[in-house]
């Protein structure tokens, strides 16, 4: 039995509409797109493979970042394009396509991984579309196919509020998981790391799978985030890389080497208190949201999140499930004033301190909305973001040193350990209001360019 | 609430830009978002924010500092009535203390929150409510007799030297209270030490009593006249002359419990500095020479500033070390600093301000160096793998 780590920072953020465990089949829906925005680091302006009007089938090309060509974006579904939406300077948002109920799907390399060598897994991971899945450390962006990464990591669960149970969607893929893995070992001359649950039984789809190391965890959000636990088994280093993939994902790189096709059925929780009935639907990767909403949700003015609370995009109720998402959030909008709302005693609200009478119900479900909370302040309190982030990093000071653009000082304070999603709680505990995760991205994106 | 609301947003127009009263549109803002929270949602990042913020934090400082006040008004009174051989109860005290200290709190807040407002109109922010706490910390840290007028002069030295010119609350750092105790102490000496200063009506010659003495323990432990030092629970209770709050380590220490239980305040700072504080009191008193090394080392805690400075001052977030470890090392050392500056420099009788004035300085220093570690042991990892 592996020894378990045990995670004592975070916070366990208390929502109202957990997902119960009922699948439902999600009617079609009308549209579904692709969105470049869901991929940081790639060009604002992607080259497009198709037009409008364009029949695609599922698997066809729809785009490419011209300075990594060979990394394709395909549609998740048959039908047509009908339309490309951009946004602030032509950036491209949504390549929207109008499934013809034909399914058709572009054909692919079907076989058993191990007998297949690098070149020919990495090629058919590319053409397909499925590689975008593949992301690394540092900077939490696409891999490159050329680098050969010193270990992939695979969390096992998903600490996030209302976050989708793992085990739950993997349930009865244990197959598929098992062709996933073996693809993801033929790619890295390291070790797959697999993190699970301490306080649950592991599922046989973890506990049964060859040829990966499994660790266990223990302990509040962010203990489920990959970044979390690389940094507990073995921190990023300067100069190399690890990938990471999800847990569902790895069934999609699975399937494709089963069946030859790229497979983009996934199970998504519906989530958070506006919706009626939180459940898990099966649904198709870029699906609009509409048919899982429809007459599941709470009137009133409503924030719409494709993943969670935390970390996830804002889309509309016709928006499309991002790429990476297994999670949909309805939360009521905070855009009201609340007279005095500092000084009440606040037992409706949820805070990370013990500043709000609210601490006195541990158990207590919370229904929060999206209100700043507050004004944007310059940086004053401390120890604050040091005690969500369980990791060996100075978040105040890595965070300074991106806002004054000192490449060495991030550098040497760990930026490439991190990600978004780890600094996400210290974003929702800020009492100045600031707006971490974007901060950290932009420290990214300098990094990439002075790097080259 | 609905009417006033309904009275804000139509008022609310001439204070935008453009608007006829633009240049009052940061005190506007100011008295708009303390009246209401605004309805700005998150536009990226987490979609859903803690419930703390800014002015939450300020107040809970500030409510944890009430009961020193407090008792701070009623001491006020019954110092006046003890020097004088009046007898009074407890209201009468009571209410002649708080007509005697709030003055000094008004001229503080209009002072510093003036400043404050006009610096942010002239650099387009919204108003930090940093100030709401120095400006409540500021008239418990002077005498009561202290003259208005330099109460307004020091407050303002404070806000504008102390903290405005490195840019604004968050940036500053000196501790904004401290500073202005510093720049009275330094600047008009007469009114911030002696024995006749903490009891209201006596440096006026107000009539005394035979034998009265005003002197605070701290000073009669720097004459030598350890006779005259009150009792233990009397420094401990806090019904002995001195600055208006810094007297009652019971009122300090509920202060103490508030910001610790609702984690605004540090307790490693707080714990660090009475480390501090015990062990130079304890190496005085293993090389005694004269009777001030030999009091016990836990004397320290409850005389004078120690136990305010500690609570109230030393944990400053801006001002205090920024890293968890640190934190440790800035408070022993605030706390080591303060009695050795008490024991052994005769010039300044109190020794917790300087300390916690130095140390702020010094902080940025110590989180050099942890952060350095860091650094190290990230670049070590490196190194082993090549």
């Amino acid at each position: 039995m592996p020894k378990v780590i045990r995670i004592k920072k975070g916070l366990d953020i208390k929502l109202k509409g957990k997902p119960e465990k009922i699948i439902i089949q999600a009617d079609l829906s009308e549209f579904y797109a692709v969105k470049p925005p869901d991929f940081p680091g790639l060009s604002p302006l992607p080259k497009l493979s198709v037009k409008i009007g364009s029949e695609v089938k599922t698997g066809s090309p729809l785009f490419y970042d011209k300075n990594k060509p060979d990394i394709l974006f395909t549609s998740p579904v048959s039908g047509k394009v009908v339309a490309v939406n951009r946004g602030e300077r032509r950036r491209i948002l949504e390549v929207v396509i109008k499934p013809d109920n034909k399914n058709e799907a572009v054909t692919f390399q079907k076989g058993d991984p191990k007998t297949m060598n690098r070149e020919e897994i990495v090629n058919n991971l590319l053409k397909s579309g499925v590689w975008p899945f593949i992301r690394q450390r540092p900077f939490h962006v696409i891999a490159d196919p050329d680098d050969d990464p010193r270990a992939i990591f695979i969390s096992g669960f998903d600490s996030a509020p209302l976050a989708p149970d793992l085990d739950f969607i993997l349930n009865g893929e244990a197959a598929s998981f098992q062709t996933g893995i073996n693809v993801l070992s033929q790619l890295t001359s390291g070790k797959i790391h697999i993190s699970v649950n301490a306080v649950f039984a592991t599922a046989d789809v973890f506990s049964k799978t060859e040829g990966v190391e499994l660790h266990k965890f223990r302990g509040p959000h962010p203990a489920g985030n990959v970044g979390v636990q690389i940094n507990h088994i073995d921190p990023v280093k300067k100069g190399e890389q690890v990938w990471t993939v999800n847990a569902q994902d790895v069934i999609v790189i699975g399937k494709l080497f089963e069946k030859g096709v790229f497979n983009p059925t996934r199970l998504v929780a519906l989530t958070g208190s506006e919706v009626i009935n939180p459940r898990y639907y099966r649904t198709r990767l870029g699906a609009s949201v509409k048919p899982l909403l429809k007459d599941n949700v709470k009137e009133g003015n409503n924030r719409y999140i494709s993943g969670n609370v935390l970390t996830g995009s804002k889309i509309t109720n016709a928006g499309f499930i991002g790429f990476y998402d297994s999670q949909v959030t309805v939360i009521p909008e905070g855009d009201f004033y609340e007279f005095l709302g500092w000084a009440l005693p606040g037992l409706k609200k949820f805070s990370g301190s013990r500043t709000f009478f609210s601490f006195l119900l541990p158990g207590k479900r919370y229904t929060l909305h999206t209100n700043l909370q507050g004004g944007r302040r310059a940086f004053v309190l401390t120890g604050q973001y040091e005690k969500v982030l369980p990791m060996d990093i100075y978040p105040m000071q890595l965070l300074k040193a991106i806002l004054v653009e000192d490449i060495d000082l991030m550098e040497n304070l760990g930026i490439y350990e991190v990600a978004e999603e780890d600094f996400a709680l210290c974003e929702y505990v800020c009492t100045s209001k600031t707006e971490v995760q974007s901060i950290l991205r932009s420290g990214f994106e300098l990094m990439q360019k002075e790097l080259g | 609430m609905k009417s006033l609301r309904k009275f804000v947003d139509k008022i609310k127009p001439h204070f935008s830009k453009g608007g006829k009263f633009a240049m009052l549109h940061s005190t506007f803002e100011a008295f708009e978002s303390f009246l209401f929270v605004p309805n700005e949602v998150t536009t990226k990042g987490s979609h859903i924010r803690d419930a703390l913020d800014m002015k939450r934090t300020m107040i809970i400082v500030v409510a944890a500092a009430v009961p020193a006040l407090l008792f701070g008004m009623w001491n006020t009174g019954y110092q006046h009535n003890l020097s004088i051989g009046m007898e009074a109860t407890i209201w009468e005290n009571f209410v002649f203390g708080f007509l005697k200290v709030l003055p000094i709190i008004v001229v503080s807040y209009v002072v510093g929150l003036g400043i404050e407002f006009a610096v942010a109109q002239i650099r387009g922010h919204e108003v930090n409510e940093g100030f709401l706490v120095s400006g409540f910390l500021i008239p418990l840290v002077v005498p009561v007799d202290v003259p208005l007028w330099m109460v307004a002069t020091a407050t303002a030295f404070a806000v504008i030297i102390g903290k405005e010119v490195f840019g604004g609350t968050g940036m500053n750092i000196l501790n904004p209270a401290l500073t202005a105790r510093a720049f009275l102490f330094f600047a008009y000496p007469a009114w911030m030490s002696g024995d006749t200063v903490w009891i209201q009506g006596l440096k006026n010659g107000e009539g005394i009593i035979d034998g009265f003495s005003g002197a605070t323990p701290l000073a009669n432990a720097a004459a030598g006249l350890f006779d005259n030092l009150p009792s233990t629970w009397e420094m401990f209770l806090g019904n002995i002359p001195g600055s208006v709050g810094e007297t009652s380590v019971i009122a300090i220490l509920i202060g103490a419990v508030i910001l610790v239980a609702t984690g605004i305040g540090s307790w490693k700072i707080m714990f660090s500095m009475v480390a501090g504080g015990l062990a130079m009191g304890l190496i005085f008193n293993a090389f005694a020479v004269n009777p001030y090394m030999e009091i016990p080392a836990w004397q320290h805690l409850i005389m004078g500033g120690f136990a305010f400075g500690a609570v109230f001052m030393a944990t400053d977030p801006v001002t205090a070390a920024q890293t968890e470890y640190g934190k440790w090392i800035y408070g022993f050392l605030t706390g080591l600093l303060a009695v050795l500056i008490r024991v052994i420099n005769p010039a300044y009788p109190e020794g917790v301000m300087l300390a916690i004035l130095l140390m702020n300085v010094f902080a940025p220093l110590i989180d050099h160096y942890v952060i350095e570690a860091n650094i190290k042991k990230r670049r070590r990892r490196v190194r082993v793998e090549s």
